[in-house]
Parts: C-alpha cells; sequence; structure tokens
C-alpha cells in the first residue's frame, strides 16, 4: 500500500510538472506584447512537441547513423558493421528470418481477413464474430507470446500433454514436437503468432470497405450474372484496392518492426531472431552498439519505401475525394 | 454428402440449362447461394474457433490447481472440474524477490502509461492547432517534416536518447529525469508517439469550420483561450480515438519499458515482468497463464468498452506505423 501511494504521488507530482509548464505556456504567449503576440503565440504552441522531437527523435536518429560507423569503443570502422551484417551467418540467418516474416505476416493476415470479413458480412452475430478476431489486437505481444508458448508447450511423448498443438498431434498418432526449437520451422510458429494479432486489424479495415462499396454495382453485378465468385474477384477486389493496399503496406511495416514476439518465445534463439531483435540484443545486451546503429539503419530503410509508397497512395486518394 | 452433386452441376449450367423446365434455374440458383453461405459460415466458425481457443485455454488454465496445470492438458476440464483462484493471489501478492509480485508492475503499467497518454495528447493537440490554424511561414513544410517523421523507427533513437538522459540532461550529479522514476518513460513514450498524434489530430481540427474560430477571434479570444474553450472540445471524438489508442500502444510496450526502466518493481510494467517470468521461468504455467491474463485485463476491457472509438480510430488510419 505505501509502495502505490508513493507511486501514486510520483504520476501526481509529473502531472502537476505538466500542467504547471503548459500552463506557464499558457500565460506567458497570452501576456505577450501585443507587436509580436501572433508569432508568439505561434511558438509557445508549437514548441514544446517540436523541441522533444528534434532533441528525442531527429537528433538521435543522426546519431545512429554516425553510431552504426563505429565499432565498440566508439572508433570509425567504415562499413565494418554493414560487412559483418550480410557475411557472417548468424546475422544472415536474422536477415533471412525477416524476409520470411515480412512476405507472410502481411499476405496471410490480409488473406484471412478478407475472408473472414467476406465470409461474415451480414450474416448473423457479426458484430461477436467480428470481436473474436479482432481481439487479439488488443492484447500486447507479450501477453500473446505466453497464449501461443502455452500452446506450443512440449511435454515429453510419455507424458500426458499440456500444449494443445502437441495433444492434436499426439490424437492424430504422432510424436509431440518441438516447435520453438526446430529450425527452421520455428520461425513460422512465431510467425503465426504475429498473422493471429494482424488479421483482425486487416479484417475491420476491409469489412468497412466492403460495406462501403455501392449497392448499384452489386446489383448491376448480380443481374449481369455474376456468381459469387466472380462477384468476389471483380467487383468486391477493384473497388477496395486502395484499402487493401494501406492494409498490406502497415501490417508489412508492423511485421518489419516485430521485435516482442521474438523477445518473449525464443529471445531470438534456435536461429528466430529477426532484425529488430537483434538490434536490442547487439546494443543493449552485447555491448555492441555500432552493430546495433547499424541494424536499426537497415531497419529505417526497408521501412521506408513502405512508407513513402503509402503516404504517396493517402495523398492521391485524398485528391481523388 | 449432397453438397458434393450440387456444387458439380455449377460447371453443367450452361448446357444443361436449355432443357431445363423454366422454374427450374431460379430455384437452383437459389440453393446454390443458400449453399455458398453456408460453407462461408462453416470456414467463419473455423476461423473464429481458432482465433478464439488459444486466448480460452489461457483463461480457463488460469484458474486451475498448479497440478492440474503441469500434469494435463485444459481440455481435461470437461472430466475434471477443480478450480481455483490461487494462481491470482499468488501472482498479485507481494512476496519475496522470487515471487512474480504483479500487482507493483500493474500499478507501474497504470503509472506510466496515464500520464504517457495525456502528455501526448496535450502537447500533440497543441502542436496540430498551430499547424491548421496558425498563419505563418513554412507552415506546411514544417508539418510535413513532422509527418515524415513517422517513418523513423523507434530504434533508431534508442541508444542516443539513453546516453541523453542519464548522461547530457543533468545538473551537477541530478539528472532531471532521474532513472528509477517514471519520467525517462514518459518523455521517451510522448517523443515517439508525437508524430503520429499531431497528424491525425491535424487532419482533425483542421476540418472544424473556420467560422467558429473566427467568431472567436473577432470576440478578442486568444489563441489559448480558443484552443481549451473550442479547439479542445470540439475535437473531443478525435482526441478519445487517438488516445485509446496511444493508451493501448504503451500499455502493450516492451521495447522501450526495457530501455529505459531499469527493470525493478518500482518503474517496470507489467508486459517488462511477464517476460522476465517466461525467460526465468518458463515452466510455471500457474503463474504465467494468470500473469498473462492480469496483464490482458486493461486493453480488453479498453477494447470491449470502447470499441466504437477504437475502431473508429483505426480506419482513420490510427496504427502505429
Amino acid at each position: 500500500m505505501e509502495d502505490i501511494a508513493e507511486k501514486g504521488l510520483q504520476v501526481v507530482v509529473g502531472l502537476a510538472v505538466f500542467a504547471a509548464v503548459i500552463g506557464l505556456i499558457m500565460v506567458l504567449v497570452d501576456r505577450a506584447p501585443k507587436s509580436g503576440r501572433e508569432k508568439v503565440q505561434i511558438a509557445g504552441f508549437l514548441a514544446p512537441a517540436l523541441v522533444l522531437l528534434a532533441v528525442g527523435l531527429v537528433f538521435p536518429a543522426l546519431q545512429t547513423s554516425y553510431l552504426s560507423l563505429t565499432d565498440r569503443n566508439g572508433e570509425f570502422v567504415g562499413l565494418d558493421n554493414f560487412v559483418w551484417m550480410f557475411t557472417q551467418p548468424e546475422a544472415l540467418v536474422t536477415l533471412r528470418n525477416t524476409v520470411i516474416w515480412v512476405v507472410l505476416v502481411p499476405l496471410l493476415a490480409t488473406s484471412i481477413g478478407l475472408a473472414y470479413a467476406v465470409f461474415i458480412d451480414r450474416a448473423w452475430g457479426e458484430k461477436a464474430l467480428k470481436a473474436l478476431v479482432f481481439m487479439p489486437m488488443a492484447i500486447s505481444f507479450v501477453g500473446a507470446g505466453v497464449i501461443w508458448r502455452f500452446v506450443y508447450a512440449y511435454k515429453g511423448p510419455e507424458q500426458d500433454q499440456i500444449g494443445l498443438l502437441n495433444q492434436i498431434l499426439v490424437w492424430f498418432g504422432r510424436e509431440p514436437k518441438q516447435f520453438l526449437l526446430d529450425a527452421p520451422e520455428n520461425t513460422l510458429f512465431l510467425i503465426a503468432v504475429m498473422i493471429w494479432i494482424q488479421t483482425g486489424f486487416a479484417m475491420v479495415v476491409l469489412s468497412a470497405a466492403i460495406k462501403g462499396i455501392p449497392t448499384e454495382i452489386v446489383e448491376a453485378a448480380r443481374l449481369d450474372g455474376a456468381g459469387p465468385w466472380q462477384q468476389f474477384l471483380n467487383v468486391t477486389i477493384p473497388t477496395i484496392r486502395g484499402s487493401l493496399i494501406v492494409v498490406v503496406t502497415t501490417i508489412t511495416i508492423g511485421t518489419l518492426k516485430v521485435f516482442d514476439i521474438v523477445r518473449t518465445m525464443t529471445a531470438g534463439q534456435y536461429e528466430t531472431s529477426v532484425v529488430a531483435n537483434e538490434m536490442y540484443t547487439q546494443a543493449f545486451r552485447a555491448g555492441e552498439p555500432g552493430r546495433g546503429a547499424a541494424l536499426a539503419l537497415i531497419l529505417f530503410l526497408m521501412v521506408l519505401p513502405v512508407v513513402v509508397y503509402n503516404a504517396r497512395l493517402l495523398r492521391k486518394q485524398k485528391e481523388i475525394r | 454428402m449432397s453438397t458434393v452433386p450440387l456444387e458439380n452441376e455449377k460447371s453443367l449450367l450452361p448446357s444443361a440449362g436449355a432443357s431445363t423446365p423454366p422454374g427450374r434455374p431460379a430455384l437452383q440458383k437459389r440453393v446454390r447461394q443458400r449453399l455458398t453461405s453456408r460453407t462461408a459460415t462453416a470456414a467463419a466458425v473455423v476461423i473464429a474457433v481458432i482465433w478464439t481457443i488459444p486466448t480460452f485455454g489461457l483463461l480457463v488454465s488460469s484458474f486451475r490447481p498448479e497440478d492440474n496445470i503441469k500434469g494435463n492438458g485444459w481440455w481435461n476440464v470437461l472430466t475434471d472440474r477443480q478450480f481455483t483462484i490461487e494462481n491470482y493471489v499468488d501472482v498479485l501478492s507481494p512476496g519475496g524477490s522470487q515471487s512474480p509480485n504483479l500487482l507493483s508492475y500493474f500499478v507501474n503499467s497504470l503509472a506510466i502509461v496515464i500520464p504517457g497518454t495525456i502528455f501526448t495528447l496535450v502537447l500533440g493537440a497543441m502542436a496540430a492547432y498551430m499547424f491548421a490554424w496558425g498563419r505563418f511561414k513554412g507552415r506546411d513544410n514544417l508539418f510535413i517534416v513532422v509527418f515524415a517523421l513517422q517513418i523513423v523507427p523507434l530504434q533508431m533513437a534508442l541508444i542516443p536518447l539513453l546516453q541523453l538522459f542519464t548522461q547530457v540532461l543533468k545538473v551537477g550529479d541530478f539528472q532531471l529525469l532521474p532513472s528509477g522514476t517514471y519520467a525517462q518513460l514518459w518523455v521517451a513514450h510522448t517523443i515517439f508517439g508525437l508524430p503520429l498524434a499531431i497528424f491525425l489530430l491535424h487532419n482533425f481540427i483542421s476540418e472544424i469550420p473556420g467560422e467558429v474560430i473566427e467568431a472567436a477571434r473577432v470576440d478578442g479570444a486568444g489563441h489559448s483561450t480558443i484552443f481549451w474553450r473550442i479547439i479542445i472540445p470540439l475535437a473531443t471524438p478525435a482526441l478519445a480515438s487517438f488516445g485509446i489508442f496511444q493508451f493501448l500502444w504503451l500499455w502493450n510496450d516492451l521495447l522501450v519499458a526495457l530501455v529505459f526502466s531499469g527493470g525493478g518493481a518500482d518503474v517496470a510494467p507489467i508486459t517488462q515482468r511477464l517476460a522476465e517470468l517466461q525467460g526465468s521461468r518458463g515452466g510455471e504455467w500457474q503463474r504465467l497463464t494468470a500473469g498473462a491474463f492480469v496483464s490482458i485485463i486493461i486493453p480488453l476491457a479498453v477494447f470491449f468498452g470502447l470499441q466504437r472509438y477504437f475502431v473508429r480510430g483505426l480506419l482513420a488510419g490510427g496504427l502505429k506505423g
């Protein structure tokens, strides 16, 4: 209890300091001399956010770029860290895994989400059915890690299984399997967790897009004798193309940055590491900030084209509207 | 059995159509549509079950006695109905250093997330307001720069930001953002949340009718009055949507916590503790299942309670890239 009171006090002090700073800014900008008041007010409103972004994001990002060219003692080594990344077997495995993740997760999560959205469209109990698949979105990756490690749990063949998946194997007369230990397929079992989380996102966005398809188009297609499958291919898909691309790119970005799932389920061992996890391991565990920074930079370079594409698409859509 | 021949008939229809009596095609079409929708419903149910079972298994297990959890699968509750809340008592109550002591970490999560969300919302809204309604040179270019900062993965900023907090921001021996308190986490989360907050809130605030703001200005109101009396109340839906996202995102975060919290029971959030428990006591399923459920109960409550806002935020592009 004492502990909680102390923490509560810390929060209250934090909020009070924040309120005081904001209040001070408001008072100061209101009292500014009339001639330059507009400028002072604008600066006062923008400054806190811009200073934080400059100091906390822009400057560190630049510093990280430089850091990627140094070794563990902070000495300049040129491109050594990148050479390491593209030649050492363990680093190459990391890159390979990231590619597998980034291909499979967006593809499968979007497909399953789309199929589900179509299946339950205007079905009885649609809302509840949606909530079930959407729910994992609210669960932390760490929580999802526990949930799925429990599904994958392994016991020797002579014991009762406690993991559902191994029990299913046993029911079918197979030997139980160490899902998270056996490379290379263990990466696929980690990927399943991410798909489980992201499908709900794809489903909700695509479902909203499907509901936005004008009924006239659907009716016209139906009158022309298009079956459900043809309607889906020739009407639904082209009409929701924009939303599909947004979903795929958003999931792609999320997947590139995936860290928690790998960290908590295998910690990147057994050849399951990905770039975002390796970055943390190198920088904060192995004492190799240079390598960590290089990995962060690679991550940035991988995310960059996807985000640019996404932003352009969004802008185009806005222009059309 | 009966579905198979009917499905096959579909492909025969065009050639057979000529000889069929007038009433039949319509009937067949109806039957076929019902059948496909039945297959679709079945597929949807299968997906819904697969998506729900893992969480359900976790929930059931968390109420089973330790020996049962470790001895056999949770589906055995069908025959062996023993339930207990012992696991929850165990993970929540403070004990020695070996005990999960989750209540303490749960409080930490709240203490990190609530100010972290408020700070981001207020600073984001202030900046968004000026980007939408302030008149100054270079406004649009500056806004694009802020928007573009979303591209920078937070991995890029971690190493230098930690150095900044611990080595640069201090007066004598006193750290401005002391380690071992929540302050570093609040600031880090605020920085990482700002680009998206500014972007989304700007989209909403810029759509507020200009006459409202003009009218207030004619009455002699300054920016701070307009901001607090007009913008904030009118932007509540957008603030709520983004606020929920930021809340969930901070609650579920692991990476920022790992870097800035130090890991002790006085600061670290529940996700970090749960991740630790997975690593050190991976076989203690009675603790992991109950602990995982404690950690996801708040996000689930937020999710089910505020699903409408959540979905709205999602459709507005409110997903952390």
